[in-house]
Order: C-alpha cells, then sequence, then structure tokens
C-alpha cells in the first residue's frame, strides 16, 4: 500500500510541475492553431525552442528577466511571419511540411558547434548561467512549505490517507457526472445538473473540493524559492491561468468567431469579405508566441537543450490537446496534466510490480510511452473529440 | 444615368420600360450598369472554358444567366468574384463593378466592394451553429480586430445590433427554430437558405446566387422567389445561375444565355428563349436534321432479328 501511494504521490508531483506548466502553455497556443483555426502547425517545439533559446542567452548576455521574455515572444514573432508568409496562402498541408522542417532546422542550429558560444552546442546552455536571474526575481521568501496547511500526517497517517484518497475518487466521480449530466442530460446525476445554479455551483465546489483532498492526501513539500520550489510553480501555473483568460477573451470574441470560420471553410470566408491570409497569420503569431512563452517556463528548472525540445514534444502537445479536447478551453490544460501524470504513473507502477527479468528500468520508461500510445489510439477510437469536446462537433465531417 | 429617368424599378412597368430600351445583343450596352466586363477569358489548358467579350449588368434589376451544363456559368462568377484567375487578366481582361475596378481584387476584397455571391455547393461553417454562421456575414465588426476582440464593452453593443439583424434574416428565410442548432445538422436545402441569408448579412449591392432553388422543395422556393423579388425591389442588383426555366421566366427582368463559354444571346426572358442562338445552344445547331438510318431503331430490324436468332442458337446448344 505504501509503495502504492508514493507512486501517486509521485503522479502528483509530476502534474503539477513546471515543465508540465511550461508543455500546457505550448499546448493552448497549438489548440489556437490547430483547435479553433485549423492550421496544421506540427513545428511547436521549433517555437518553445526560440523561446528558451532568447530568453536564457539574453539572460546570460546578463541582460534583466524582462528583456529576455520579450526576445523570446518576438523571435518566435519572426519565425511565424516567416513560416506564415510563404505558406498561408496555400494549402494547409504545406503549413505542416514547413513547420516541421523549420522546428528541425532550428534544433540542428542550436545543436551546432560553431554556436557554442551562445548555445552551448549540444550540452546546451546549464540552468545555473541563467536561472538565477529568475530566481532573484522570487518574493517568495525562503524555507520550505506544504501546498496546504494540514494533511493526513496531522489527521492520523496512513489509515486517513487511504480513507481520504477513496474520498477523492468518490469526489472525482461525482464531478465527472455532474459536468455529464449538465452537457448531456445524461447520466445518474442529469436530473440535478438540469437546475444551472446546482450544475454551476456544485461543479464549482466539487473542484474545490478535488484539489483540497488531492493535496491533502499527497502533501507536496518544496522550497518556497530554489531552482525547484514553489516560485517556479507558483510562476509557471499563473502564466497558464493568465494564458487561459486571454484564450477565453479572445475565443468568445467575434475574432474568435472568424477563427472558427476559416477552420471551417477559408472560400466561405473569402466570400463574406474576410481577409483569411490576415486572420490565419494573426492566429500563427499569438499561438506561437504562447508556444514560445511555454518553451520558456519549460527550461526554466533545467537546461536549454535542443533535443529536449524535438519532435516528439510536439506529437506529445497534440496528444495532450486531443486527449483534453481541441477547440475546447480547458481541455488544453487537462489533457496536459493528465498525460504527463499518467505516463509517470504508468511508468512508476511498471517499475514497481513488474519483476526487473521482464522489463527493465530503461524499458519501463518505453512502455509507459507504448501505453500512452495505445491510450491515444482508443482515445482516438472511442471518445474522438476528447474529454471536454463536444461530440455533436464531430457528426459533420467538413 | 439619374433615377429619375429609370423611375423606380419595384414598379413592373418602369423595369419594362428600361428593359425595352436595350438593343437584344450579346453584351448590349445597358442604362445603368452595376457591373461591366470586358474579354474575360479562361482556358484549362486547351479548352477555352469562359470567353467573354462584352457584359454589363443592369443595376437594380434580377438578371438570369442561363445555358447548358458546362457553359462556363460558375467559371465566369468565380472570375470575377475573384476567386479564379482569368488566363486573359493582363492582356486585355477589365471588369468593373460600380465603378470600382476589379482587374487584381481578391475575393474577399470583391465582396467588401459590395458583390457578394453563393456557391453552387453549398459552403455552410458545419461545425458552428446557424446564428454564428450568420453573425460571420456582418461587415466592419469591430471585435473581428484582434487588438480590441478582448475587450467585450468595445463591441458588444454593435453584437446585439449584428445579432438582431441576422435573426431578423432568419426569421424572413424560416431558419429562427434552428439558430442554435450546427449548420451541418441542416438539410441541403436548408444550407443553401441559410448560405443566401449570410449573403445577405453583408448588406450587399449586388447578390450573385449560384444555383440558388437547387434542391429547395418547390413551397419554399415559392417564398424565396419573392425574397429574391423584394430584394430587387428594395434596390439591390441580383445576378443568378438556374437551371429551372419556370424560376427564370417568373423572376428575372432580364436573361443572358451563355453557351461554350460565349455570350451567345440576351434579352427578356420571354423572348429570349425563342433566339435561334438560344435554341441552337441547349438543342444543338441540328437538332432537327436527320442524323442518320432511322429504321435501325425500328422493332423489325434485320440486325437485330440475327442477334436473336444467334442468341436462341446458343441457348439451344446449352
Amino acid at each position: 500500500m505504501d509503495q502504492f501511494l508514493s507512486i501517486l504521490q509521485a503522479t502528483v508531483e509530476e502534474g503539477i510541475a513546471p515543465t508540465t506548466a511550461g508543455v500546457a502553455i505550448a499546448v493552448i497556443g497549438l489548440n489556437i492553431h490547430f483547435g479553433f483555426t485549423g492550421l496544421l502547425n506540427i513545428g511547436q517545439a521549433g517555437f518553445m525552442l526560440l523561446g528558451a533559446y532568447g530568453m536564457a542567452i539574453t539572460l546570460t548576455q546578463g541582460l534583466p528577466m524582462l528583456v529576455a521574455v520579450l526576445v523570446g515572444l518576438g523571435a518566435a514573432v519572426l519565425f511565424a511571419f516567416l513560416m506564415g508568409a510563404p505558406t498561408l496562402k496555400l494549402r494547409g498541408d504545406y503549413l505542416a511540411i514547413v513547420t516541421i522542417s523549420a522546428a528541425e532546422i532550428l534544433r540542428y542550429f542550436g545543436r551546432l558547434a560553431a554556436l557554442e558560444p551562445w548555445t552551448g552546442g549540444a550540452q546546451g546552455i546549464f540552468g545555473k548561467n541563467f536561472q538565477p536571474a529568475f530566481i532573484e526575481l522570487s518574493f517568495f521568501g525562503g524555507g520550505r512549505f506544504d501546498l496546504l496547511p494540514f494533511s493526513y500526517r496531522d489527521a492520523g497517517g496512513t489509515p486517513v490517507r487511504v480513507i481520504s484518497l477513496l474520498l477523492l475518487v468518490v469526489v472525482i466521480a461525482a464531478l465527472v457526472m455532474l459536468l455529464t449530466g449538465a452537457r448531456t442530460s445524461k447520466g445518474p446525476l442529469a436530473g440535478l445538473a438540469s437546475n444551472r445554479a446546482v450544475a454551476r455551483w456544485g461543479s464549482i465546489g466539487l473542484g474545490v473540493l478535488t484539489f483540497l483532498l488531492v493535496f491533502f492526501t499527497f502533501p507536496v513539500s518544496l522550497p518556497r524559492t530554489g531552482t525547484n520550489g514553489w516560485w517556479v510553480r507558483g510562476v509557471a501555473w499563473g502564466l497558464v491561468a493568465l494564458c487561459l483568460l486571454f484564450v477565453w477573451l479572445l475565443v468568445r470574441s467575434p475574432w474568435g468567431r472568424a477563427l472558427k470560420g476559416v477552420r471551417e471553410d477559408e472560400e466561405a470566408m473569402r466570400s463574406l469579405g474576410k481577409n483569411v491570409f490576415v486572420i490565419k497569420m494573426q492566429a500563427l503569431v499569438l499561438g506561437g508566441m504562447l508556444g514560445a512563452l511555454g518553451g520558456m517556463v519549460y527550461v526554466l528548472t533545467s537546461t536549454v537543450q535542443a533535443d529536449a525540445m524535438g519532435r516528439s514534444l510536439t506529437f506529445f502537445a497534440y496528444t495532450a490537446l486531443l486527449l483534453g479536447g481541441a477547440a475546447t478551453i480547458f481541455g488544453p490544460v487537462l489533457g496536459t496534466v493528465l498525460f504527463y501524470s499518467a505516463r509517470i504513473l504508468i511508468r512508476n507502477a511498471a517499475n514497481a510490480y513488474v519483476p526487473d527479468g521482464w522489463m527493465s528500468t530503461q524499458q519501463t520508461d518505453q512502455f509507459s510511452y507504448i501505453v500512452v500510445g495505445v491510450g491515444l489510439m482508443l482515445l482516438v477510437i472511442f471518445r474522438p473529440q476528447g474529454i471536454l469536446g463536444d461530440k455533436r462537433e464531430l457528426r459533420f465531417n467538413v | 444615368m439619374s433615377e429619375t429617368t429609370i423611375g423606380n424599378l419595384a414598379d413592373p412597368a418602369a423595369r419594362k420600360a428600361l428593359t425595352d430600351g436595350v438593343e437584344r445583343t450579346p453584351g448590349s450596352a445597358k442604362p445603368d450598369p452595376i457591373l461591366k466586363v470586358d474579354t474575360i477569358v479562361r482556358q484549362f489548358g486547351g479548352v477555352t472554358a469562359v470567353n467573354v467579350d462584352h457584359l454589363e449588368v443592369q443595376k437594380g434589376l434580377i438578371t438570369a444567366l442561363i445555358g447548358p451544363n458546362g457553359a462556363g456559368k460558375t467559371t465566369f462568377f468565380n472570375l470575377i468574384t475573384g476567386f479564379d484567375r482569368p488566363t486573359s487578366a493582363g492582356k486585355g481582361a477589365h471588369w468593373a463593378f460600380d465603378g470600382r475596378t476589379l482587374d487584381k481584387t481578391g475575393a474577399s476584397a470583391v465582396a467588401k466592394s459590395g458583390m457578394v455571391r453563393t456557391f453552387q455547393l453549398t459552403k455552410s461553417l458545419n461545425r458552428m451553429t446557424v446564428m454564428d454562421n450568420m453573425m460571420l456575414g456582418a461587415q466592419d465588426q469591430t471585435g473581428e480586430k484582434l487588438g480590441l476582440s478582448w475587450l467585450k464593452p468595445t463591441w458588444a453593443k454593435q453584437e446585439k445590433e449584428i445579432a438582431e439583424k441576422a435573426e431578423g434574416l432568419l426569421e424572413r428565410f424560416k431558419l429562427l427554430a434552428k439558430k442554435d442548432d450546427y449548420a451541418g445538422s441542416l438539410s441541403g436545402g436548408q444550407r443553401k437558405l441559410l448560405e443566401m441569408a449570410r449573403a445577405l448579412m453583408t448588406d450587399p449591392k449586388m447578390i450573385m446566387l449560384d444555383e440558388p432553388m437547387a434542391g429547395v422543395n418547390p413551397a419554399l422556393t415559392q417564398s424565396l422567389l419573392g425574397h429574391i423579388q423584394s430584394l430587387r425591389d428594395e434596390g439591390m442588383t441580383v445576378l443568378f445561375v438556374e437551371h429551372d426555366m419556370h424560376v427564370v421566366r417568373h423572376i428575372s427582368d432580364w436573361v443572358v444565355v451563355m453557351a461554350e463559354g460565349q455570350v451567345v444571346a440576351e434579352g427578356p426572358a420571354d423572348t429570349v428563349m425563342s433566339d435561334p442562338a438560344v435554341v441552337d445552344a441547349y438543342l444543338g445547331a441540328h437538332h432537327d436534321t436527320d442524323l442518320g438510318d432511322d429504321s435501325l431503331l425500328e422493332d423489325d430490324d434485320p440486325m437485330e432479328k440475327q442477334i436473336e436468332a444467334e442468341v436462341e442458337a446458343e441457348e439451344g446448344k446449352a
């Protein structure tokens, strides 16, 4: 039991890691591209790379944090213009080809020995060279703290922990049923959810309860500041929240409506007097800037190394997006958190319960990717709209 | 030409007086053309799909563009609305709408200038609601500017006005009950209606309908025709492609006939149908010439008998 609980503990910690937040921001950007506008950008990792390099190189030159962030974002804007100008007037496939190649070109550039003074070549830029500038900004103070002031340890140890875990499962199940009921008028809680006020406040209450129970059962204790403490997490998840707010504001506006129009049919939009090229370019630039911001957050606790942001990261981003639900607001974040924590859960469980003779530690890591891949296939077959997506939208193939 | 000489075009007599003064030849000059087209040629490889020397469309009338399949009507639509480029671009191709030259104008700018089209194969935005489809048609929306879109107060008022206008149009096209449904869930005919309503959201000066009645049920066709006529009476110019001759005869003030890419005849609906060029276009110039030995088609054809005998012999053997 203790082993199982410690696996879950690691899963929760991965779920709130700054790298997860970084990818979540990049996926929010990808959602603007793919989910809302229908732009097939297969080079989101390239945008992340630009953000990370832009920030880290500027910081190693001794410039302030704000300038560094602006350099990273500016590089992404430039990159988006460069890729978009020749391809956005063509059919969607060309953007896909150009983005994936451009992202690879960037990655090889980062590894170039000739650029070692700036990019650190294949070694990358070590965290100690750029992280202090960010850590110095912290106003969280010193010492350690738990996210919640109380945990199972204060309340009676492991038996309480198991009970609260079971309670957590029940609360999540209730939350899911309530949300499903509100959305589709089906399921055991449909009657309750038909009252809009009950559905809204009920789900908010259950959401808060879930949060409290998670960190009551799995208390995370970290230094307030430091390279991998609450300061980094606070900034990272704060940025995620800001990006969500930003995207929500944009998508509910007539501009967001125009994005979806472009996704559905460009010619129809042209016949209505909309400048499709401009709309697509705006979406590409905005999503790319979010990608760059995500890249910056992604490297805050580690090294800026080109291979860490390669093709596979783009594909993980797509997996997370489809898992959460494309063209939804919270889908990208939910998808990313689930994707990264599920992988850790599978890997650690395989490590613990599968005998070493069957699978070595290295193999369990690969095994976790296989399981995630199979999971994605099942998802696409049985719930193609993702967790938060609207099934009705899939009924009509464009 | 000023409005006074043309008179009120909602009045049938005024329209008749207007069209009576127009020559019934291909490419004839109109008193007050809203669209003027010169030397538009479009070739696909060796095939010349469109080859229009000159065409004028009178403002404020319903003009029908008819012609057999493959006559180049839709290609012509595509060319003048900026969805395609003429092969003759830069070599004499020239067309102007409402006094504005459109030779190098893209599709969205053409629409902005007031010439809005619909498509033969309807382009409804399937994974958006009917209402969202409509709202996209409105022009000059503040909320579509990226810089202001996230500030709701800057566009909320305009959005409300647009929504009211959209609901009014949906009501007129009998789609109001469907306003929150996905456009993809509509039937083919309803999508035609939606597309027409959406085009009207742009407040066009001229609306170009590509086979608006195809797939629409007869009862609805009647009310649609009424709508189109009332659009004309409100001062809009209508140019439409249609195969149903009843429709053409019923509502059009002027008919342009295309065949093999060229304009072959023009005139009011009742007379143009008997124009020899039109008969040629639809039935072929030699439609009453004997193309061969009709006796081959008779029942007592000796060849047929011979074949039958052979078949019987075969079956006997088996």
